[in-house]
């Protein structure tokens, strides 16, 4: 394929994803927003007034950040898991493998679809929170890489886990048991400062503490770990499961027999 | 000479579970031709085809479409091929539009170019109307059509139909070999057909391999396959039931139902002096039909002696 055939095929595959997500919106894109509304009002308003501040923050300026990108993960993450093994399970996957459309491009389609949804619910929980608080963004250009790697990363993690699922189940899975806890102990809703020493020191294995972190600091300029080493630890989080993900699509794994 | 749109050579697959699908076959499909890959279910077709078109991975041997090697340029390959698969295999929720531009645009078509091609095949198949209706809707036939239409979009070479008219009404299978007919034939298509109605393969194909227990048992042109039948079956109705089998010599005859016998006609015995002898018992035949259409004697001849070869050779095997 020369290089305008294979643009052409990306964004067939990017728009036929968009398309996807934007046709199931009552269960795309509606649910993040009413999930996230009843988290400001009860977490924000209704808790939070009686918390009081956290790192020198309203708890609804505070929690704001980590909602966003509560959503942008496990929005990004889902998408390109559900679809991705729907198109094994439907065996349209087919319709691309007999294609001469390179290994690298259906992965990149998959991962920029999956962004498409990640960061569309993101800018949905955005407008939502404004109802509720007024946003200040100190490192805006910040704000913008560290969710864009961030919903790659997890784009790139749902196709991992759709390319070694044998059914449905096994899409769930890490959703449930790995990402929401690791999501709601990754300093969405307290400071990693008010733990003690020894679970400080957990949660720093935790790889979305950076991501929530790094965020927040784009918005309020105060984070709890330094920002340079979490860009750092998520860009190469990215290229080596890219590559991982590309070295499986090649090998056939769970799509060739 | 020209390139064959399909060699293979030496093509071997074993699955995980140590399962030999095939066993080193050698195939050569030429240009133009209209050929029919045959073989009962478990024979190894599919998997031969899946290799073809990448959807199953090989264990050793070498694959060449338009003289193009697929270990070498496999892109380059399948811009040459087209693919209907036997199980539906498109999204049943998208568009039937939808389904053909994405495949185009998988190929790199520009949706300017796409959508005048999407027009013409759609409609050449009937599916125009349908276009923005959910492929779910689509009736079975249908939805084998807007397969044959999305294969097609590329303008490929070489098109594999796996089983495409399966569970298709008599109507529509007609009228589907009809088209495949004139793609061969005006846009010269090199056409690979699997089916398991013979009496298609018959009508369509000019040149058959037989495959079975992942080996080519018969690789040759239909018509010096069917010069070769010795035998042929037909299915005498009679006008009045018959007691008992009337006898005749020379010939087979065995009774079906009360008013219909099996004839068992061999090469160089004449029709003529059947029905002169059944008169002569009093026995009229009111029509006559085969009983299986001539390919498929031929077939099932050729795999039953091919799995008696396989079972003697087993033996031999256990016993040394």
């Amino acid at each position: 394929m020369n290089a305008m055939q294979t643009l052409v095929a990306l964004w067939t595959l990017v728009l036929k994803e968009i398309k996807r997500f934007t046709r199931i919106w009552p269960q795309t894109l509606l649910p993040p927003s009413i999930t996230m509304a009843m988290y400001f009002i009860i977490f924000g308003n209704l808790i939070g007034s009686r918390i009081g501040d956290m790192d020198g923050f309203s708890y609804m300026d505070f929690i704001v950040p980590g909602l966003i990108m509560m959503s942008v993960i496990t929005n990004s993450y889902s998408n390109v898991a559900s679809s991705f093994f729907s198109n094994k399970f439907q065996r349209s996957i087919e319709e691309m493998m007999v294609s001469p459309m390179p290994n690298g491009v259906i992965l990149s389609g998959f991962i920029l679809g999956g962004m498409a949804r990640g960061l569309g619910v993101g800018l949905i929980v955005t407008l939502v929170s404004l109802f509720f608080t007024r946003l200040t963004v100190e490192h805006p250009l910040l704000t913008v890489l560290v969710v864009v790697l961030t919903s790659a990363l997890f784009s790139i993690g749902g196709f991992i886990n759709a390319l070694l699922a044998n059914k449905f189940d096994d899409i769930s899975i890490v959703p449930t048991f790995i990402l929401t806890p690791l999501t709601y102990l990754g300093g969405v809703f307290y400071s990693i400062s008010m733990l003690p020493d020894f679970w400080q020191g957990v949660s720093m294995l935790n790889p979305i503490l950076y991501m929530v972190n790094v965020f927040r600091y784009g918005f309020l300029g105060v984070s709890d770990i330094p920002v340079v080493w979490a860009l750092a630890a998520i860009f190469a989080f990215i290229v080596v499961l890219f590559m991982v993900a590309l070295t499986m699509l090649e090998r056939g794994k769970g799509i060739r027999s | 000479m020209a390139e064959p749109a399909l060699s293979i050579r030496g093509l071997t697959k074993v699955y995980g579970n140590g399962f030999q699908a095939l066993k080193g076959i050698d195939l050569d499909v030429h240009q133009g031709d209209f050929f029919a890959l045959l073989g009962p279910n478990g024979a190894g077709k599919s998997t031969t085809l899946g290799v073809v078109c990448s959807l199953v991975q090989k264990t050793a041997g070498k694959v060449s479409i338009f003289g193009i090697d697929i270990d070498k340029d496999f892109a380059k390959a399948k811009y040459q091929l087209g693919v209907v698969p036997q199980e539906f295999n498109f999204n049943q929720f998208e568009k039937v539009l939808d389904i053909v531009l994405a495949q185009a645009g998988y190929y790199g078509m520009k949706r300017s170019e796409a959508l005048p091609r999407a027009q013409q095949l759609l409609t050449d198949l009937g599916l125009w109307e349908k276009r923005n209706g959910s492929a779910r809707m689509l009736s079975g036939g249908m939805k084998r059509r807007l397969m044959i239409a999305r294969a097609l979009m590329h303008r490929p070479k070489l098109l594999i139909l796996d089983e495409p008219t399966a569970g298709v009404d008599i109507e529509l299978r007609r009228s589907m070999w009809e088209y495949m007919r004139r793609i061969n034939r005006d846009e010269g298509t090199t056409i690979i057909l699997t089916t398991h109605y013979l009496e298609e393969a018959e009508s369509l194909c000019r040149n058959i391999a037989i495959i079975n227990h992942g080996e080519i048992v018969r690789d040759t042109s239909v018509r010096e396959l069917l010069a070769e039948l010795d035998t042929e079956t037909f299915l005498l109705d009679l006008a009045e039931p018959v007691a008992q089998v009337p006898v005749i010599a020379g010939f087979e005859l065995q009774q079906i139902e009360p008013s219909q016998l099996a004839l068992v006609i061999h090469r160089g015995q004449q029709l003529n002096d059947v029905f002169s002898a059944l008169s002569a018992q009093g026995i009229q035949v009111v029509s006559m039909r085969n009983r299986a259409n001539r390919l498929e004697e031929m077939f099932v001849s050729m795999v039953e002696s091919s799995q008696q070869a396989i079972d003697q050779r087993e033996q031999q095997e256990a016993s040394a």
